[in-house]
This record gives structure tokens, C-alpha cells and sequence, in this order.
């Protein structure tokens, strides 16, 4: 490299830009006041969607990426990183909202899936955050060129069961993966069906090889330290904030949770008085069509 | 030697890791300490502010108590470092990004920085900049950066790229406007150190 000759779109870059994240509480809004809102709370970042996942859940029918217009209105309302979703495997939609200068796209389940394939992000300039169930389908989504992780969860229903158990599952066989040699962990690779070469890395580093945020489900302060305790890096918090009761009190104190995650005594005051919570869905009452988690590969 | 890294938000780990690496070259023995609450920074040798979101980690620094502790740290001129936000976080005057938001900085160098004076992510870059006090060309990355538009008198510029000052010194307290602890190259590192 020459000196003062710039490279764009590095994978340095994008994991560095995911690194940035850590700690921090990434909010779902639809609307620049509500974005405002999140950032004044403290948000590391918004995530910008035409409804929340709750609302696309009741609405159904196909959904899509959010009007470029209320992205690019969001964009213009904060200096927080703004982040998009766009459907799996749907490049074009990712290509417009790269265009827009979304700062990182959310392949996500939460929207219909557009291909069985997912998008090949290592074209991409922007990076991508996707999310994951399992270790296998994190490294795979990796190889893809993503340059974070979320758990799946179960997007729009505040009920954070399905987040935890995806946690524990990824961290749990990364911890299997210790003192196994080449060849079993060659044997790993193909059962999980990932490359060999980041199941060694991940062998290795006994963690993910990119950031892991917990998402899908979250809606408490409580939840939000619940899965900083489990070991993820950050949160997304979906519906939880604005269908609650007083969506600036759970902004702020979600925001407060995740940096007292390890003390009960401060989270106990963070969570005193909130009103009422996000009402949710129980997931053992979803029927399989209605379940996003399954959505991708 | 006891090294207080600013642990609310944000590149915490790389920065642990590039202090630990430091200490090992120079076959030092130091203690890293991550910051979450008030109570620490008293006790610390030198102080690292990690890159983040700067509105995240000001909110959160004042409401710890931890801000006041960095800057009564700065005043008996406890050795500072800040990268990326950690930058911002440190000078006097801000702009209109960080007026909007309420910012409050931590007005321990006289400079004035413009937030994401490069762009958004999509504008993030790598490249290689001379930085003479430490022997010319030096990886740099630069994530939705800030930079130094101006700079008092007692504050000197280390670094430029383009129109805006991109590392800059006032005593003991060194502001970067991109990522050391995220390249192998530890000379920046051992520059602070040296400091102590």
C-alpha cells in the first residue's frame, strides 16, 4: 500500500465496524423520532424497518426491505450508525440500500426470504450482520463475508427463550470443539456442514471469529442482561422498546443493563417503574408457518 | 503499572490485547484494567479511551461518575489515550453532531473535531499515514472516523491526511483519530507507554 492511498470495504473494515458495536444496544425504529429517541438513550446504533417485527408478524403477506425514504429520513436524523434489513438472499434489495449508505445491511429472517441462497457479501463494500441458531449456520453465514452474528431468537415476541437457547447452543459447541485434533474437527466441519478452516479458527480463538450479538425476543432489561451474562458481545432490541408503555424509560434503561449486566442490586433499580412491558407472544403457541427462526439455511 | 481501559462500550478487547503485546515487547509488567464504574481510574497509571459510539460512551461515563475521574486524572497529567471516539471524547470543542446530540467532552485537549469527518461506513478506509514520532509510514484504520479541524497552540499535530489532523498531542494526553489496537504494529502503543 502506498502512503494516503485509501482501501475501501476491507474485511479489517467491516469487522472493525462490528467490533464498535460491542457493549452497546442496537434498537429497531421506524420513524426519525423514534431514532432520535434511541440515540439520545444511548444506542450504539438503529436499525431502520417500515414496522417492527411484532407488527410485520400481525400484518403478514410478504415483507419487504423498508422504503428507501424512511431509511434515508432516519439516516439524515442521527449520527449513530444507521443499519437496514434486507431479504434473504435478495441482492438487489442489499444493493439499494447500500446505495443509500445504510452503514451495515441485517440479512434477516424477520423479512421473506427471497432465494434458498443466501447473499454473497463478500462483494459488498458495506458489511453484514446475519443471524444464526447454531455454530454450523454462523460459520457458514461467515464464509458468506458476514461480519457479525446475531442469534435468531424468535423476532416479535418478546418471549427471549428462543435467543437463549440459540446462545448456549453456539457457545456450548465451541466449547465442544476444545482439544479435538485435525481430524476431528474435520469430522465437526462436515456434520455442521461449515468450511473446516473457521471451525478451526473458532477452535482456536474458543469464540466466534466475528462479533455475536443476542437478538430475537429481547425485551427487558432484564432479558438484555440475561444474554450479556450468557457471553454475547451486545443486543438488538426489537419491538421491545416501542411497544412498551414508556419507550424512553426502557430505552434508557436497557442501555443501563447491558453496561451492569454482572450486578443485580443495579439492575434492580435500572428496572423499577418501567410501566407496562411489550405484551408478547409465548413461543409454544407459534405454529411452524409462523416461526422465522427457520428461515435460511 | 497499572493501565485503565475505558470499558463501557466498544473496541475494548483489541485494545487489552495491543496494551498486553506492548507490555510483553518490552518485557514490562503492567495490570490491564477494564473500566465499567467509578472507582478505578484513581488508581490508574495511564487511561485508554476505546473507538465506539461517542454519544453511548459520554452518556454512560458521565452517569458512572467515571468522567470526572479522567479528567481530575488528566489535571495530575496521568497519561491519556484516545482513538476513534476516545478522540472526540477528549477535546474541549465539538460541532454540530455533537451539539445536537448534548455531547458533553471531556475538554482535556484544546482541539476541535468534526464527528464522521470522512463519511459514513461505507466511506471507511485503510490506508498508510506518516507519522514521524514514531519513524514515518503507519497502518492506519479509519471506521467512520473523526478528525481534528483545529487545534490550540499548546497541542501538537503528530499526523495529517487531507485537509484534517488526524493524531495530536498536549502533554501527556494523545488523541488518534483511527484504530491502533487493530494492526500488529504496536509502535503507537509503545509511544503512550513511554509516556508512564
Amino acid at each position: 500500500m502506498d502512503l494516503n492511498e485509501l482501501r475501501h470495504g476491507t474485511e479489517l473494515l467491516k469487522r472493525g465496524f462490528a467490533a464498535m458495536q460491542k457493549g452497546g444496544v442496537i434498537m429497531d425504529v421506524t420513524t426519525p423520532a423514534q431514532a432520535v429517541l434511541a440515540e439520545g438513550a444511548g444506542a450504539v446504533a438503529v436499525m431502520a424497518l417500515h414496522a417492527v417485527p411484532s407488527e410485520i408478524r400481525k400484518q403478514g403477506g410478504v415483507a419487504r426491505m423498508a422504503d428507501p425514504q424512511i431509511v434515508c429520513e432516519i439516516i439524515d436524523s442521527v449520527t449513530i450508525p444507521v443499519m437496514a434489513k434486507a431479504r434473504i438472499g435478495h441482492t438487489m434489495e442489499a444493493r439499494i440500500l447500500e446505495a443509500i449508505g445504510a452503514d451495515m445491511l441485517d440479512e434477516s429472517e424477520v423479512l421473506t426470504p427471497a432465494d434458498e441462497f443466501h447473499i454473497d457479501k463478500t462483494e459488498f463494500t458495506v458489511p453484514f450482520v446475519c443471524g444464526a441458531r447454531n455454530l454450523g449456520e454462523a460459520l457458514r453465514r461467515i464464509a458468506e463475508g458476514a461480519a457479525m452474528i446475531r442469534t435468531k431468537g424468535e423476532a416479535g415476541t418478546g418471549d427471549v427463550r428462543e435467543a437463549v437457547r440459540h446462545t448456549k447452543l453456539i457457545t456450548g459447541s465451541i466449547r465442544s470443539l476444545k482439544g479435538k485434533n485435525k481430524e476431528e474437527l474435520a469430522r465437526v466441519a462436515r456434520e455442521i456442514e461449515a468450511p473446516f478452516e473457521l471451525v478451526e479458527e473458532t477452535a482456536k480463538l474458543q469464540r466466534l471469529p466475528v462479533v455475536n450479538f443476542a437478538a430475537g425476543g429481547v425485551a427487558t432489561p432484564a432479558d438484555a442482561a440475561l444474554m450479556m451474562q450468557l457471553g454475547v458481545d451486545g443486543v438488538f432490541v426489537g419491538s421491545g422498546i416501542f411497544t412498551a408503555e414508556n419507550p424512553e424509560k426502557m430505552a434508557d434503561a436497557i442501555v443501563e443493563a447491558v453496561n451492569n449486566y454482572d450486578k443485580p442490586d443495579v439492575l434492580a433499580e435500572i428496572s423499577k417503574g418501567l410501566g407496562d412491558q411489550m405484551k408478547g407472544i409465548d413461543i409454544r403457541t407459534l405454529s411452524d408457518v409462523e416461526t422465522l427462526q427457520t428461515r435460511g439455511w | 503499572m497499572k493501565i485503565g481501559v475505558i470499558a463501557i462500550q466498544g473496541n475494548v478487547a483489541e485494545h487489552v490485547n495491543a496494551l498486553e503485546r506492548t507490555l510483553a515487547e518490552r518485557n514490562d509488567r503492567g495490570e490491564i484494567i477494564p473500566v465499567r464504574q467509578s472507582g478505578l481510574v484513581p488508581d490508574c497509571d495511564a487511561i485508554v479511551l476505546p473507538g465506539g459510539e461517542s454519544t453511548t460512551l459520554a452518556r454512560l461515563m458521565w452517569k458512572e461518575g467515571i468522567a470526572e475521574e479522567i479528567q481530575n486524572a488528566a489535571a495530575l497529567n496521568v497519561p491519556i489515550l484516545g482513538t476513534c471516539a476516545g478522540l472526540v471524547l477528549l477535546a474541549k470543542h465539538g460541532d454540530c453532531q455533537t451539539t445536537r446530540t448534548k455531547q458533553r467532552l471531556l475538554d482535556i485537549m484544546d482541539i476541535e473535531v468534526r464527528r464522521n469527518a470522512y463519511g459514513r461506513q461505507h466511506e471507511s478506509f485503510e490506508t498508510l499515514i506518516d507519522i514521524p514520532v514514531v519513524g514515518g509510514a503507519f497502518p492506519a484504520v479509519f471506521i467512520r472516523a473523526p478528525a481534528i479541524v483545529r487545534c490550540g497552540d499548546d497541542v501538537t499535530p503528530l499526523a495529517r491526511l487531507g485537509e484534517y489532523i488526524v493524531a495530536a498531542q498536549q502533554g501527556n494526553a494523545l488523541a488518534l483519530a483511527f484504530h491502533p489496537e487493530m494492526v500488529e504494529d504496536t509502535r503507537l502503543h509503545h509511544y503512550f507507554m513511554d509516556m508512564i
